[in-house]
């Protein structure tokens, strides 16, 4: 697969992501579960057109920093702007935000009782409010951009794993976000689905798409995202560019790199 | 035939005719009344959590029979006096939509926390996340204990017969009072009974196979 492949999509992205203020904006954040606290004090900040990966061992609070981003967690203390919008103090429409903020999961959540291109068209139809032409038009677009054109038809069960989770990101690009999240979206794949997930993401970025992924994949951490984020014990330890894993600077990431390779 | 006359026979089927009626009142009335149900109990809301809690417990504390009494003899009191089919149906809408509303609930709720997380990370409003996500889901796994169900609502319909409602268990009761047969009358009574219900059983096997197997 042509990972730099450009599509018309590409070039509206990257005109699209022309902005200096950046997309999303940590700045001191925390976030507690009962007693436990998970983040304590996060500044990140994310550009347009950026892939972010935040890598580290399980409950160091990458996934919960993910789940922020599009509300699914709410922040205790601190600033998290996300495409322009507070997602401290004060209530927030989430439904509003989540039309920007795509979020693909591990699981990849399909709907069981609809086909591939219901799936992936069923929130555009509702929230957007396309007609079906224009869904079948949009739907068609999506699932070529991860490979899938002759799926539309199927329903989840009848794909592999693979192909579920490519499903999964097409359901979240057919609502033009501005910021795709995922949420360690190959840890239920064998490496070879893993690696055909990963050329679909490989390639979206490469066209401009804003990411921010939870990730095992060090490899592809280092190869494809422009910052990686290491965390650990709810702090960013390390962060950097890819090379970065090459040259870790503290303990902690040396012992997780080396256990990770 | 059986020692009974075609008349006497026929008779007996008349009430079972009135028996299928009731069946249908109950399951019409119990699914008008037992969607909601199922929604309340499901809701996160809790007042009407509590509410519907506190009808369901109050309908599945009160044996059937004595349900159709307090709805018979409660309407009379107040001044209107309604056919016995009438009091039979509500008694009924009662007793399925409490059973019903359950069955309901428990479908909903079995639809995976993450089906929810994935619609609202969508933008999809609650209904839509509701009628176009979780329902479909929830009314397959549906159908199999309500068939079910059905089974139960057609054989309690019986009870009726403590109003004087006439139905099947009715129509055989007055046969037998005439003839003095009780075993060959109550036999036929059962065995229509039983006509009506294992159809329906053999349905609800079937369907729980094919959900099983998908």
């Amino acid at each position: 697969m042509n990972i730099a492949a450009t599509t018309p999509r590409a070039t509206e992205i990257q005109s699209m992501t022309r902005s200096d203020t950046p997309l999303v904006r940590f700045h001191g954040v925390r976030k507690s579960f009962g007693e436990l606290e998970v983040l304590k004090g996060i500044d990140l900040e994310v550009a347009s057109g950026e892939v972010v990966a935040l890598i580290g061992r399980s409950g160091s609070g990458k996934s919960t920093a993910l789940r922020c981003v599009n509300g699914l967690e709410r922040i205790n203390a601190g600033e998290l702007t996300v495409c322009g919008r507070a997602l401290h103090g004060g209530k927030v429409d989430l439904r509003d935000l989540r039309q920007d903020v795509g979020i693909v999961f591990q699981s990849y959540n399909l709907f069981p009782h609809l086909t591939v291109e219901q799936n992936v068209t069923l929130a555009p139809r509702k929230v957007h409010k396309i007609g079906a032409a224009e869904a079948r038009d949009l739907a068609e677009q999506v699932l070529a951009q991860v490979g899938l054109s002759e799926k539309a038809k199927n329903y989840p069960e009848q794909l592999s794993g693979g192909q579920q989770q490519r499903v999964a990101i097409a359901r979240s690009l057919a609502m033009r976000p501005k910021l795709i999240l995922f949420d360690e979206v190959t840890s239920a794949l064998d490496p070879e689905l893993t690696g055909e997930v990963l050329r679909v993401i490989a390639k979206l970025a490469a066209e401009g798409m804003t990411m921010m992924l939870v990730t095992h994949e060090m490899a592809f951490a280092r190869s494809v995202a422009d910052q990686v984020v290491f965390m650990h014990q709810g702090r960013i330890w390390e962060s950097g560019k890819g090379d970065m894993l090459d040259d870790p600077q503290t303990p902690e990431l040396r012992q997780f790199v080396g256990n990770g390779l | 035939m059986f020692g009974l006359t075609i008349e006497q026979i026929a008779f007996i089927f008349r009430g079972a005719g009135w028996t299928i009626v009731l069946s249908l009142l109950g399951f019409v009335g119990g699914t008008l009344l037992g969607l909601p149900v199922a929604l309340a109990r499901a809701s996160r809301r809790r007042s009407l959590k509590i509410v519907s809690g506190l009808f369901v417990q109050l309908v599945q504390g009160i044996p059937l029979p004595v349900i159709m009494f307090v709805v018979y003899f409660g309407i009379s009191i107040g001044g209107y006096d309604v056919p016995a089919l009438v009091a039979a149906g509500i008694a009924m809408t009662l007793y399925s939509s409490a059973y019903l509303g359950e069955i309901w609930r428990g479908c909903i709720q079995a639809v995976p926390k993450t089906q929810w997380e994935a619609g609202e990370c969508l933008a999809l409003t609650n209904t839509q996340r509701f009628v176009f996500v979780i329902l479909p889901q929830a009314l397959r796994m549906a159908v199999p204990p309500t068939v079910g169900f059905l089974v139960q609502i057609v054989k309690n319909t019986s009870y009726a017969v403590v109003i004087g409602f006439f139905d099947l268990t009715y129509s055989a009761k007055v046969i037998n009072n005439s003839t003095f047969m009780p075993f060959t009358v109550f036999t036929i009574a059962a065995l229509i009974y039983f006509a009506i219900c294992f159809p329906m059983s053999v349905m609800a096997r079937r369907f729980e196979r094919r959900l099983n197997r998908t």
